[in-house]
């Protein structure tokens, strides 16, 4: 039985916390070039802890992008699909799709207001490169300084105790302006920016420290009870919160229409950005496919790739696993926008009946 | 490195075989392959009568990352299957050996279970892969 990890003997990227991974018994692997852990043991008791209580990811590897200069809020708002001039105020954080001109979803990401004008960008690992040159590439010529974070680490504490958690961490005015974020606000000090943000349907924060607090941010984390969670964890953990992979569930083939996400889209006034025309086009032309949810209902477990199968229903498995929480399959599929209520998915040759369903597949826990 | 029981014949592919009294073959997944795949949440076994085919996919093993072939140590007909894996894929996890037995068979050539590693070759191997 061929085992499914990589076995990649070119030398992955540590991040700050490779030695703390190790010490915990982390099963390491490489992550589109970077050394993290899959899981420290079981990757279904991390899942249960981050919705139960709290778990703590070391993801480092995501890419932190910081706009600077006087021109900003103008270069963003024709980067981007929404619009940041819903950022009224330094701290608030915008979910938003970054479109080539076809309007194909380069990357999905969070970018926050900062003081004077700045904003950061958190964009996608996978995806750092052509993020990094598309964004460049844009902002030359222009007064907009585009600077990559790399000192920066990045955790995310996640789970209905994890913000008691990282408040037992802080003192003074970080303490009490923490406390009071609303989700997608940002606490931008001098040696913290705390987001109450996440990727796994929970409440709780994405942090960014400095590459040399994050071992004493870590391990303080852990002494308050937080579990190690692994990237296993995270993946069924987003896919039960109905929340999409890029590289799996969008990508440059896929508009924001056809993946669930128009939501993001703001075409409210004549802004211009890049991808508008071709989204409008699209809309008036009708939106082919559409992003679905599955409930296996026959035995198996969905996964990336398998076809979906029915009446004029052509479509493909996009994310599929097994929910620890539900404990069935569940996965996300790109199907015909006709496609009803029911469809049958190909697992090995066998023709498996699933139920459509409009995620999340788990609501957050009461924090 | 865990214990490898010393009656147990493998494959490199890390299924493993147990001779019974009664000439039958008893086959499962090894404790590292066990753990190398995390919790698993699904198996699928072949149909008593079924025949199966030397170092053919027989069956499959699911954790919650991916799914694994089985490939079939011997030929032969499949002889019982361990129902209790459909409502507790876990006790693969738990007790690779025992309890999480996959399949039994019954050999159609028995000079094929000389072809097979002992413990101590299959330890081997397994080290052989983490270096």
């Amino acid at each position: 039985m061929p085992i499914p990890l990589s076995v990649d003997r070119t030398v992955p990227a540590h991040t700050p916390l490779f030695e703390q991974h190790q010490t915990q018994g982390g099963r390491m692997v490489d992550f589109g070039g970077w050394a993290l852990p899959v899981h420290y043991g079981s990757q279904v008791e991390e899942h249960h802890a981050v919705r139960r209580e709290a778990g703590l990811f070391d993801v480092s590897h995501m890419t932190v992008v910081d706009f600077e200069g006087d021109r900003c809020r103008d270069f963003l708002s024709n980067l981007l699909a929404n619009n940041v001039a819903k950022i009224k105020r330094p701290g608030r954080a915008l979910y938003t799709c970054m479109l080539t001109e076809n309007g194909g979803i380069i990357d999905d990401l969070i970018v926050y207001g900062r003081a004077d004008g700045a904003y950061r960008a958190v964009v996608n690992a996978a995806t750092r490169e052509k993020d990094l040159d598309w964004i460049r590439a844009r902002a030359e010529g222009t007064s907009v300084n585009v600077i990559e974070r790399e000192d920066l680490a990045m955790l995310a504490v996640q789970g209905p105790q994890a913000r008691d958690a990282v408040h037992g961490l802080l003192d003074g005015a970080d303490r009490e302006a923490v406390s009071a974020l609303d989700r997608f606000w940002a606490w931008d000090s001098e040696s913290l920016f705390i987001a109450r943000t996440g990727y796994t349907g929970e409440d709780g924060y994405e942090m960014l420290m400095d590459a040399s607090a994050a071992t004493r941010w870590w391990e303080q984390l852990l002494e308050a009870g937080v579990a190690p969670c692994g990237l296993g964890a995270r993946d069924t953990l987003r896919l039960e919160a109905g929340l999409s992979l890029y590289g799996q569930d969008i990508d440059e083939t896929t508009t924001p229409a056809e993946s669930r996400l128009q939501w993001t889209v703001d075409l409210s006034d004549n802004r211009s950005f890049i991808g508008r025309s071709a989204l409008e086009a699209q809309l008036e032309a009708g939106v082919p496919r559409k992003l679905v949810g599955l409930v296996l209902e026959g035995r198996g477990v969905l996964r990336q790739g398998q076809s979906v199968v029915g009446e004029e229903t052509a479509g493909v498995v996009t994310s599929g696993t097994f929910s620890p929480t539900l404990k069935q399959s569940i996965g996300l599929a790109r199907v015909p926008v006709t496609t009803g209520d029911q469809v049958a998915v190909d697992i090995r040759g066998r023709e498996v009946p699933a139920r459509v369903v409009e995620p999340p597949f788990v609501e957050a826990a009461d924090s | 490195m865990s214990d490898i029981p010393g009656d147990l014949k493998f494959m490199a592919s890390h299924e493993w075989v147990r001779v019974e009294d009664d000439g039958l073959l008893r086959v499962g997944i090894s404790d590292h392959a066990q753990n190398l795949l995390g919790d698993l949440v699904y198996v699928e076994l072949p149909e008593t009568g079924d025949d199966i085919i030397r170092e053919d996919a027989c069956a499959v093993v699911e954790s919650v990352k991916a799914a694994s072939d089985v490939y079939a140590p011997v030929s032969g007909e499949i002889v019982d299957v361990n129902e209790a894996l459909a409502d507790s894929p876990e006790t693969v996890n738990e007790s690779p050996y025992d309890d999480g037995w996959l399949f039994t068979v019954r050999p159609s050539d028995d000079s094929e279970l000389a072809q097979l590693l002992d413990a101590e070759a299959y330890q081997q191997s397994i080290a052989d892969d983490d270096d």
